[in-house]
């Protein structure tokens, strides 16, 4: 890593530039965000259940895992476990840009990563590795998806309470789709195969001899500790 | 422990999602200017990452139909071959869908 300059700021010109870089991109949100408020309604959540979620929880793949677990009753202990595993990224992902936000004071450091999620993230990395000290990225790229995954939402809630048979037009596989594309798209690293194996394996069997729902937790937990099972990453080995 | 599905049930539940949410957001942060994390504790949430996720899918694939099973077939497919996620989505949705028009 090159070194990077010391001190930060936040103030409203970069986050406007922040908005502005990161719009392109954030278009892609609108059809995620569609996809996750038909997804929604089709699981029997109202318009304003789902818009609320997008608009407070603001992560799509633990979103998505969370309608696996709506139904007459929600079962709180899963849906906090899986809430948490899905989005533990986020503690390594606070923790990489912890030595910059050390510079703001405390209410900017825990304001500024209130909408942190994976690109906007990538980008400010992005920024402060080539010298920029201006936090705008984060904040205003946030601001950027936030807002696009709120309308992609709505434009799901209205599009999908028209459908009266989502199973139909295969509109209720749209989360497992949605989640087995993250996970192909987020690690092509043959190392996780065991890991994953070893939660696929635990969960089918949490499922046939453990209360409902636990095999979540307990996948996540197996997968977690096979992960230990590997010597670090090659790519961490210090360079000649 | 459960929460009904009413709306009060619901909105706690969602309320619920963007504490632990933000908690993650946060706590690295937090956490990292007092301990440093160390390559273990590393190790074990990338390895969770994924691993929640495959625990969420298998047992779709398992009890799913033959039209759900095939829209995940299509998607892995389609994402191995291409790296798009939403191209790989819709695959696996208008899999899903011819199936069971026919």
């Amino acid at each position: 890593m090159t070194p990077s300059p010391p001190g930060a700021q936040l103030d409203l010109a970069g986050t406007l530039s922040g908005i502005r870089r990161m719009a392109p991109l954030s278009l892609f949100v609108v059809v995620f965000g569609l996809a996750f408020g038909v997804a929604a309604l089709s699981r029997g959540l109202s318009g304003l259940e789902t818009m609320l979620m997008s608009a407070l929880v603001f992560a799509g793949a633990s979103q998505f895992a969370a309608l696996e677990l709506w139904g007459p009753e929600i079962p709180l202990l899963p849906l906090i476990a899986i809430t948490f595993a899905i989005n533990a990224r986020h503690l390594l992902m606070g923790a990489a840009i912890q030595p910059w936000l050390a510079y703001l004071p405390p209410a900017q450091r825990y304001g500024s990563v209130v909408l942190m999620s994976d690109s906007n993230w990538a980008m400010a990395v992005a920024d402060r590795q080539r010298g920029e000290t201006n936090l705008g990225m984060l904040v205003g790229g946030g601001i950027a998806l936030w807002v696009t995954w709120l309308a992609g939402t709505l434009l799901g809630v209205i599009f999908g309470s028209g459908i009266e048979e989502p199973e139909r037009f295969g509109l209720d596989v749209i989360m497992g789709c949605f989640l087995l594309a993250m996970l192909i798209g987020g690690r092509r690293d043959l190392s996780m195969l065991l890991p994953w194996a070893a939660a696929a394996l635990t969960a089918v069997a949490a499922m046939a001899w453990l209360p409902p729902h636990s095999h979540v937790i307990v996948g996540a937990l197996a997968g977690g500790l096979a992960g230990l099972l590997f010597p670090a990453k090659q790519t961490r080995k210090p360079s000649p | 422990m459960t929460l009904p599905a009413t709306t009060t049930g619901a909105i706690a539940a969602i309320v619920t999602m963007a504490l632990v949410t933000y908690l993650t957001r946060a706590g690295g942060v937090f956490v990292m200017s007092r301990v440093p994390i160390g390559p273990k504790v590393e190790r074990f949430i990338n390895a969770m990452a994924g691993s929640v996720l495959v625990a969420v899918i298998t047992p779709m694939a398992i009890q799913g139909d033959w039209g759900a099973r095939l829209a995940l077939l299509v998607t892995l497919a389609v994402m191995l071959a291409t790296q798009k996620a939403l191209g790989a989505i819709t695959a696996g949705v208008v899999a899903a869908a011819l199936w069971r028009l026919w």
